[in-house]
């Protein structure tokens, strides 16, 4: 059933629209004094949810180790190819040789990346992670070319439950106590 | 001869004080908008101008800088520093020659409005006597006014013609239509105006002085408020400004009249919109609100010497602030009209109305006529 609605007919003062014009302006006035919904922006920074794809960065374990591994997956990933890898190795003598690769360069050239965190995804180390950098600025194209000592910088170290290398480790050694492989 | 030659210096260089008072009020109009319309719309204006040297003042340098003082500086460095572009499918003649007439008309009619007053010791009777502080003390002021504004509609013609493209030509053809219909209600509305002021025993009758003096008790907005009302929305179409805002935002998406103008010469159309504004304000405030008097009916405070003239001045030009605001709160109250809204307002309400309202007043006067 339609609804029948009252439309009661305009006074004389109603029709000149004289009422309701001064009454917007009362609304108009009433607004100047309210709080002002503005961001000033250098002073006051925007709340970042939860979650927040920022720019990527790689990260460190709580031991200092570098976690990334060269494995290339995310440069394989990156939908605007934006990451470039050249893997490298770890020679014999160093600490952590039992990991064998790390990335002799990482550059993610910030003017191509689309911050859709399927890097961040696809990373079996996690050792990529997208964070709360959203002001990337610079007077040169190289200059948004973040190098792997940037990443590191700007990524910082995450705590690690799984330790992932440690326990392999661990687990050789007691291979190679047992007997060794056949 | 010398008389003559410093006679016309003093006079230029009053002129140039009032050209130069006008174009700074019309750029910190332009800021006023800027800043009253964000607070209206719960933001803040234009905040972040700083000039070197202000910036370093304790208190007072944070205050202005929020509160856009150096905006219009900016702005019209700006202006005057962008690439003037002219586009080659235009007549040059008249495309340069619009922005102008749009500016002069505005700045010729802040000729004849009183602005304040004077006391000097008049030397044929040796009494202190009040002067009115206008540069033009012409008889016909109230008629020179509405003919000089008729002249304004030149420059939105021109603009839109000479820019030789299709919508500032529909731009301007309908900002045209617009002036032209609302000058007839206007001119109509204002001849209880002059009945009154050459009603029996005043000599210079169209005087806007004689105006402001006879105001000195009622002002006309409380007796003649039909004709203020119908003045006030002339003038709001007069100025092309909201609700009447076609021929700059109806084709809003090309821009009107003013698409094909670049940096400095859409500067002039911009400052000669504000100009106009400011002016019509003021003869609204000549006319209606009593000038320089300070209150219906309440004698003015000010003592009759330097200190007082300022103060008239001051008072004037605090009434033409109040309507400047007054024009920018509208903007953001009404929704703009309908073309043919406009046209119907204009013609077929506002015009019989102000005839009507003219027809009351030729009785009453004639009933008394001395009010």
């Amino acid at each position: 059933m339609a609804k029948v609605l009252e439309r009661k007919p305009l006074t004389f003062w109603e029709r000149t629209y004289l009422p309701q014009i001064l009454g917007g302006l009362r609304i108009t006035f009433a607004n100047i004094f309210r709080r002002k919904e503005t961001l000033e922006y250098p002073e006051q920074r925007p709340q970042l949810p939860h979650g927040y794809r920022g720019a990527p960065t790689l990260v460190k374990d709580p031991n200092g180790r570098e976690k990334c591994v060269s494995c290339q997956l995310c440069e394989f990933v990156c939908p605007p190819k934006a990451i470039r890898i050249t893997p490298g190795e770890i020679p014999f003598n160093a600490p952590y040789s039992h990991v064998e690769k790390a990335p002799k360069a990482f550059d993610i050239n910030m003017l191509r990346c689309i911050y859709c965190g399927l890097c961040e995804e696809v990373c079996p180390e996690e050792a990529i992670f997208l964070q709360d950098i959203y002001s990337i600025t610079g007077t040169a194209r190289n200059q948004l070319v973040h190098n792997k000592e940037k990443l590191y910088e700007l990524g910082g170290t995450r705590p690690d439950t799984q330790h992932k290398w440690d326990k392999k480790l661990a687990a050789e050694k007691a291979q190679e106590a047992e007997g060794g492989h056949h | 001869m010398l008389h003559l030659l410093i006679y016309l210096v003093l006079h230029l260089i009053y002129a140039l004080i009032v050209v130069v008072v006008l174009m700074s009020m019309c750029a910190y109009a332009v800021l006023a908008e800027r800043k009253i319309s964000s607070w209206v719309q719960n933001r803040v204006g234009p905040n972040r101008t700083q000039l070197p040297i202000l910036a370093y003042i304790p208190v007072v340098g944070i205050m202005l800088q929020r509160i856009g003082f150096s905006q219009p500086m900016a702005d019209g460095l700006k202006f005057l520093f962008k690439e003037d572009v002219v586009p080659g499918h235009v007549k040059k003649f008249y495309y340069v020659l619009a922005p102008c007439l749009s500016l002069i008309t505005a700045l010729v009619t802040c000729t004849v409005l009183p602005f304040g007053l004077y006391w000097a010791v008049d030397p044929a009777t040796n009494q202190l006597t009040e002067y009115p502080l206008m540069l033009a003390n012409l008889d016909i002021g109230l008629l020179f006014i509405l003919a000089i504004s008729s002249l304004s509609v030149y420059g939105l013609v021109l603009a839109g013609w000479a820019s030789n493209s299709k919508y500032p030509f529909l731009g301007g053809i309908r900002a045209s239509a617009q002036l032209i219909s609302y000058e007839l209600a206007m001119g109509v509305s204002l001849l209880p105006v002059f009945l009154w002021a050459s009603r029996p025993g005043e000599t210079s009758g169209l005087n806007l002085y004689t105006i402001v003096q006879s105001q000195h008790g009622l002002w006309l907005i409380i007796w003649m408020p039909i004709s203020a009302l119908i003045f006030l929305v002339s003038l709001f179409a007069e100025t092309n400004r909201l609700p009447f805002d076609m021929a700059e935002s109806e084709t809003d998406l090309v821009g009107g009249f003013h698409t094909e103008y670049g940096s400095f010469k859409f500067g002039f159309f911009f400052i000669a919109e504000y100009a106009h504004m400011i002016v019509g304000s003021a003869v609204f405030v000549v006319l209606f609100l009593g000038g320089t008097n300070f209150f219906p009916y309440i004698p003015d405070p000010w003592p009759h010497n330097y200190l007082g003239a300022v103060m008239t001045i001051v008072w004037f030009l605090a009434k033409v602030v109040f309507f400047v605001c007054f024009f920018i709160m509208i903007r953001w109250t009404i929704p703009r009209f309908r073309y043919d809204q406009v046209m119907k307002l204009g013609w077929n309400i506002l015009l019989p109305l102000s005839v009507a309202n003219f027809l009351a007043y030729l009785v009453f006067f004639a009933l008394f006529p001395n009010g």
